[in-house]
């Protein structure tokens, strides 16, 4: 059992309320300026986007298989337990792989300060290990995201369209999508045109350099005994050659 | 001395103003850091100096493993006279890469952290504890040319004892990290252009590395001919360039078989910039493979240089169409380079143009300079004698 968040864009009324929560908690700054934004970047973990008459939010997907976490060369990510990626600032290097890595596009980067760190939402760990919401869960005045588990999540998920079939896109995105992650969203329409991207891969991304990685120690063993071998062979051939020649 | 040192050429003013334009965008990186440095985003994190001075850098110094491989572990003896400069510049390489790596981290005094924070699921970690180890390796390959200069035996005995594991460590190591380069994309499969992502990126990063390592060799024996006035060792180069024609061959026909398996060779028929950069990239490889298996090219320096340049070139296109333009359209965005970017590139570059010069000048780099044997097994045999004797 793990956390997650249902985040149902049709009763989002894109008041932006969790846009102030999240800014609050992380201790960044919020105004009209940075509300006006629809990205999330760096001094803003969330971001309500308006797509015509509806709304999406964007935010990390706390992956369950997260890619940012296995390609992390000095394990600054984790995916917890109890569900949220979190990040640890002082193992960082700033090599950005966890940048490259993200299917979703979420980690964003300091990228005018001289000591950078990267920064994305983390499904406030802190606050759901003392058993609280999270700040854009609690911030929410329509209940559009709502926090729990991901099992109760997924199951309301399901009972909304089965209760709605008319209201709704008849999936729930965020149960396959980079092999599943604790973010699940509804929609009215089909996910591209509330702004998710739809290329996301169903398998678990870990596993595509895993597939390669766990061959290093047979490429070793391997690789030592062949190349050994083969000098052995080819050293000893000269050897031979020399020694005879020697005698001649 | 000095009269010959201040004599100003185009190229000794050319170096200068790279240097100087380097310099003041190495001030800018520290001063305002990435962002006011590169044209890099959130949904661009790397750029050259990731695609080019890493992903090139190392590859382009895969010459060492190679011809340590040839010549040392297979015992093809002719290929000596060409191993020290390979291995001079795979150490230049290595450190120059560093050097790069340095300016792209975003918290360059933490480049250590990997040795000590360890995650084995992330590849680039694998490729920072290579990296690291074969750099030691090539460190130590490289010391010889020290102790003989200076004439130091007993070092020089020391570590001809441990070259035999060391060079095999070698090869095993750049293996891994020469072809994990290309792992590191694997991760990338919705944003990587289908006409570069494909489950055998490492394969094909391990075998285009072994291609562009002979092609480094052949341009940095003939750039060292001229400028040492040594004579072309050309019989040898040849029957290199024999060999790299076959890899490239190979490299080619595995890099087919990869596309039609995948069927995406209908994408070649779209007019968009990933077309004619992969058109490009797989000319920079056909025509020297085709040209090189012709022994008449193989026979003529020119030539032999010519189809040297082209495949160097078109690895460097390989890389960059991996590591940046390859990534555009999936990332959703455009990349051009920030000249500050291009400027501390080209530095790098420079750097090590003008420090294998330096060293090739003053260490026993080349056969020609030392009467000493460049090869550890002569010198092991003579150990043998006395033993024996």
């Amino acid at each position: 059992m793990s956390k997650a968040i249902l985040y149902d864009s049709t009763l989002c009324i894109g008041c932006k309320a969790c846009e102030g929560a999240c800014a609050e908690r992380w201790g960044l700054p919020y105004n009209d300026k940075i509300a006006a934004e629809e990205t999330i970047s760096a001094h803003k973990l969330t971001a309500v986007e308006v797509y015509g008459e509806r709304f999406s939010r964007r935010l990390c997907m706390n992956c369950l298989h997260p890619a940012c976490v296995s390609v992390c060369p000095v394990g600054a990510l984790e995916k917890t337990a109890l569900g949220p990626v979190t990040y640890d600032a002082d193992k960082c290097m700033g090599c950005r792989y966890c940048m490259q890595a993200c299917p979703f596009q979420v980690p964003s980067y300091e990228w005018s300060r001289r000591l950078p760190k990267m920064r994305k939402c983390d499904m406030c760990y802190e606050r759901q290990s003392q058993g609280k919401q999270t700040a854009c869960g609690e911030a929410c005045p329509v209940g559009a995201t709502l926090c729990g588990e991901r099992e109760e999540l997924l199951a309301e998920a399901h009972k909304r369209i089965a209760e709605k079939p008319g209201a709704y896109y008849g999936k729930v995105y965020g149960v396959q999508e980079a092999g599943g992650t604790s973010v699940l969203y509804l929609s009215a329409v089909p996910f591209e045109q509330i702004g998710l991207r739809t290329n996301v891969p169903n398998e678990n991304l870990p596993d595509t350099t895993w597939r390669v990685l766990e061959l290093v120690p047979d490429v070793v063993t391997t690789g030592s005994v062949l190349l050994g071998g083969i000098w052995w062979i080819t050293n000893r051939r000269t050897e031979v050659a020399r020694k005879e020649g020697r005698r001649q | 001395m000095t009269r010959r040192l201040m004599k100003l050429t185009v190229w000794r003013v050319i170096f200068a103003i790279i240097m100087l334009t380097g310099a003041y965008a190495t001030y800018l990186r520290i001063r305002y850091g990435l962002g006011g440095s590169t044209n890099l985003s959130d949904k661009f994190p790397w750029g050259i100096w990731i695609a080019f001075d890493v992903m090139c850098g190392v590859g382009l110094a895969a010459g060492a493993f190679t011809l340590v491989a040839i010549t040392h572990i297979f015992n093809i003896e002719k290929y000596k006279p060409v191993l020290r400069p390979a291995i001079l510049t795979a150490f230049l390489g290595y450190t120059l890469v560093t050097v790069g790596l340095l300016f792209d981290l975003g918290r360059p005094d933490r480049l250590w952290h990997p040795l000590v924070m360890w995650n084995p699921h992330s590849v680039m970690f694998e490729v920072a504890w290579c990296v690291t180890l074969y750099s030691t390796v090539l460190f130590l390959e490289f010391l010889p040319m020290v102790f003989e200069k200076f004439g130091w035996h007993r070092p020089l005995t020391w570590i001809h004892r441990i070259s035999v594991p060391l060079m095999i460590l070698g090869v095993l190591l750049s293996t891994l990290h020469q072809s994990s380069l290309g792992t590191m994309f694997l991760i990338v499969p919705s944003k990587l252009y289908p006409l570069w992502y494909t489950p055998i990126l490492p394969l094909l990063f391990y075998v285009s590395a072994i291609a562009v390592g002979l092609a480094m060799t052949i341009f940095e024996s003939w750039h060292s001919s001229r400028a040492f006035g040594r004579a072309l060792e050309l019989p040898l180069l040849a029957s290199m360039a024999r060999v790299l024609a076959v890899i490239l061959s190979v490299y080619l026909w595995i890099r087919f078989l990869d596309l039609s398996h995948r069927h995406v060779f209908g994408l070649l028929s779209q007019n968009r910039i990933e077309t004619w950069l992969f058109l490009l990239e797989i000319a920079l490889m056909v025509v020297p493979m085709v040209l090189l298996f012709k022994a008449k090219v193989r026979a003529n320096p020119g030539a032999l240089y010519a189809c040297a340049v082209m495949v160097v070139f078109g690895f460097i296109a390989n890389r960059l169409n991996v590591g940046t333009t390859g990534l555009e359209a999936g990332s959703g965005t455009h990349y051009v380079p920030k000249w500050s970017e291009v400027a501390i590139t080209l530095s790098i570059v420079a750097m090590g143009f003008l420090i294998f010069r330096l060293v090739a000048e003053y260490f026993p780099v080349f056969e020609a300079h030392s009467p000493q044997p460049a090869s550890l097994k002569q010198e092991e045999t003579e150990e043998d004698v006395i033993a024996v004797g």
